[in-house]
């Protein structure tokens, strides 16, 4: 009980954590899709002519980037069934993230437009284009490639907030570490395990992203 | 009332700008400009830097607003429509049918940079004439032979020279079927080698099709030799206008004098 | 255009404000609420205190140190922006301990928290100093400066202004944060929101009312760092002419 690592215990454990990080991926890839569509949503009605539009929708996106994320996750899961809206613990967890961080993503898709020269849009007025195709053939195609690697870190930070569902119980990795403490009263392993899972896979998809990068780089300039 | 005017035709020019004023803030670019072009004219626009050249482009591709006047495209009125027997600021619809009308050829040819050259020319026809894209690609490939570029459907506007460029940004804007050609300095950013090739494909669509041209340019052998009226703009007015034999020749207005004998000497 | 969505959200904030102030139990929970932000903003001033030290030691040492402080540096900051926040917070608490480290719950909070941003400030200070131009080094080599004179004198004065915006963005990432040491018995302001929730029910209300808390802290520190930054930009351009 007293030596600093028990390689036994972790052996025990690991099996357990590894099926728990399965919810963990689950929650990040589901948030993230949430948050890169909310994300450009938020950016494009930004942009409305009518300030009655974009106003309160850059005042959303501004609240919701300056308060907690875990008080968020709890509004989410604990408010909704007030209006008669039963969330599972993992579908709130998912809004939340997804609501959050599409506001990140939202200042990033941002950037991206404005980063279209004006000429563009001109053109697509010239030829007649529609609003909507405008966006979805002209505008979008050029103003994401060159945003991926910043989605991307958002991507990695949502993953890292993920044991914050630990607090409405969702069972994934951080509430299954401390269930697991709880019970035999060693989180040394468990957190630790936890942790480095953690570190492994944000150097792994760091190091990822980079390629797409360097890829995006080569296929710009080519 | 104006609608029967317009489908008389002939009686209606093609473009009329009527008291048309554009201010930024407190600069006032265009001052109550008056212009009409005649069904199938081909008009020149000169003028020092400045002038409102491209503004008058512009506002006709309603790119910009106007702030008073209005202007007509076939005798409709195209910056407003009718409501109850008076002008109101036109609506996105009614622009976006009376765009149809107009094509604009750019500085900086604008064109599509994530789409090859056919793509560049099919993407309007489909998506806003609602054209089946076999039909759009097979129109757009004559285009692009017209212009000079068969064999060049598949590049993309970073593999193309600056005036190979400026012919598909002229394809793309014919393949929408327009009336009204716009061309705003198109030869401005291009070498001087290149300025031939795009300039030749103006007179052959001079010739060869029915359009009305504007084209601001600072090319004055060409606007000489293709255009059958020259405006000269000085400070958002038309400072003097007429056959290109006469500005050119004889020029009246002591403006165009100075700007005249400016450029020549330049070249 | 940041200032005046911001003005919106408080607006929009201030609204949501006054219809839940119609909640009647409002008036008694308000001295809960706010003993528990007095104690968030007691952990964000502390943690951001902590954090900018740690930067500042960590790039310095990742930039210019020997080798065993640049690996020293390079881990902390991987470990730390590597894992996520509540990790490292549960770590420090139930872990440490078990190594015969105790710690108050609130010391856990601000050393958590603070070396959490210090490691992202790290990057924000490095990409500080390496903006300054080349020559502003040259020039203080030629005047027989030794690199941390430089460093002190003439870099960091010039990159200090440049930080400043970065900074802010962290300050308030970090007071977001600070709702996490609710998990670890801290009486903060979500604490106590999830306390009185749970005895009085009034969920929409209460933790509308903990958001707007949240954000008009987190105005607070834009509008001080804007002011600062102002400060520091009219300084440097003075000191220029
Ligand atoms: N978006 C704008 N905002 C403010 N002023 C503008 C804007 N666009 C044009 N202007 C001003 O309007 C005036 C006319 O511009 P315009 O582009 O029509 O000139 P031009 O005759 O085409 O000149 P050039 O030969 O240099 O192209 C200029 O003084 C210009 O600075
Ligand atoms: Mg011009």
């Amino acid at each position: 009980m007293n030596e600093i690592w028990d390689w036994a215990y972790t052996w025990e454990i690991l099996p357990i954590l590894a099926r728990a990080s399965l919810v963990t991926i689950q929650a990040t890839i589901l948030g993230f899709i949430l948050a890169a569509t909310l994300g450009l949503v938020f950016a494009i009605l930004r942009m409305s002519q009518s300030p009655w539009i974009s106003l309160p929708v850059a005042g959303f996106v501004e609240f919701i980037r300056s308060t907690p994320l875990l008080i968020q996750i709890f509004f989410i899961f604990f408010v909704f069934p007030e209006f008669g809206i039963v969330l599972s613990a993992l579908t709130a967890g998912i809004l939340a993230l997804g609501l959050h961080y599409g506001t990140y993503c939202s200042e990033v898709y941002r950037a991206g437009l404005a980063n279209i020269p004006r000429g563009q849009w001109e053109a697509s007025t010239a030829l007649n284009l529609s609003g909507y195709h405008t966006f979805k053939d002209v505008i979008i195609p050029q103003a994401i490639p060159p945003v991926v690697p910043a989605l991307g870190n958002y991507l990695v930070a949502l993953f890292k907030e993920t044991p914050l569902l630990s607090a409405i119980a969702v069972l994934e990795l951080m509430q299954t570490a401390k269930i697991l403490g709880s019970e035999t009263f060693r989180y040394t392993e468990p957190i630790t395990l936890v942790g480095i899972f953690f570190l492994v896979f944000s150097l792994v998809t760091a190091a990822l992203l980079r390629q797409v990068e360097g890829w995006l780089k080569r296929r710009g300039g080519g | 009332m104006r609608e029967t005017n317009g489908s008389a035709g002939e009686a209606m020019p093609m473009v009329r700008f009527d008291h048309v004023t554009k201010a930024y803030g407190s600069l006032t670019v265009l001052n109550a400009l008056n212009l009409d072009v005649a069904h199938g004219e081909k008009v020149a626009i000169i003028g020092p830097s400045g002038s409102g050249k491209t503004t008058v482009l512009r506002m006709l591709m309603t790119l910009e607003r106007i702030n008073d006047g209005v202007i007509y495209v076939e005798g409709e009125p195209l910056t407003h429509m009718e409501r109850g027997g008076k002008l109101v600021p036109a609506n996105q619809r009614h622009l976006r049918r009376l765009r149809g009308k107009i094509g604009m050829v750019f500085q900086h040819f604008n064109l599509f940079p994530h789409m090859n050259a056919l793509k560049n020319c099919v993407e309007a026809p489909v998506t806003v004439l609602k054209m089946p894209r076999r039909e759009a690609e097979e129109r757009a490939t004559e285009l692009l032979e017209m212009v000079g570029l068969g064999d060049k459907l598949g590049h993309y506007p970073s593999q193309l020279s600056g005036g190979q460029q400026q012919r598909v940004a002229i394809a793309r804007a014919l393949a929408m079927r327009p009336k009204i050609m716009l061309f705003d300095e198109v030869t401005s950013a291009l070498d001087p080698e290149l300025v031939g090739e795009v300039l030749n494909v103006i007179r052959k669509l001079g010739a060869e099709h029915d359009l009305t041209m504007l084209m601001v340019t600072h090319q004055m052998g060409f606007a000489k030799e293709f255009a059958d009226r020259v405006c000269f703009f000085y400070a958002g007015k038309i400072a003097e206008e007429g056959p290109p034999e006469e500005i050119f020749a004889n020029p009246k207005n002591e403006r165009t004098q100075q700007f005249l004998s400016a450029v020549l000497e330049a070249t | 255009m940041p200032l005046r969505s911001l003005v919106v959200s408080v607006i929009l904030a201030f609204t949501a404000g006054l219809v839940v102030a119609s909640f009647a139990g409002f008036r008694e929970f308000l001295p809960g609420l706010l003993q528990g932000a007095l104690v968030t903003i007691q952990i964000t001033v502390g943690g951001s205190v902590l954090a900018v030290i740690a930067a500042f030691i960590a790039a310095i040492g990742k930039m210019y140190g020997p080798w065993p402080v640049r690996w020293l540096a390079v881990g902390y900051i991987e470990v730390f922006r590597g894992t996520s926040a509540l990790v490292q917070l549960f770590w420090l608490f139930f872990v440490l301990p078990h190594f015969g480290i105790l710690l108050e719950p609130l010391t856990v909070a601000i050393l958590a928290l603070g070396l959490n941003v210090g490691a992202y400030g790290a990057e924000v200070v490095r990409g500080a100093i390496q903006s300054v131009a080349k020559g502003q080094w040259e020039a203080a080599t030629a005047l027989n400066m030794g690199r941390l004179t430089a460093l002190r004198r003439i870099i960091i004065p010039q990159a200090f202004v440049r930080m400043i915006p970065p900074w802010g963005n962290l300050f308030i990432e970090l007071l977001k944060a600070t709702a996490l040491v609710s998990l670890i018995t801290i009486s903060d302001l979500a604490f106590k929101a999830q306390q009185i929730n749970q005895t009085t029910f009034r969920t929409v209300e209460i933790f509308t009312i903990v958001l707007v808390f949240y954000l008009a802290i987190a105005s607070l520190i834009t509008v001080a760092m804007r002011a600062l930054e102002e400060r520091a930009a009219a300084g440097i351009s003075r000191g220029r002419s």
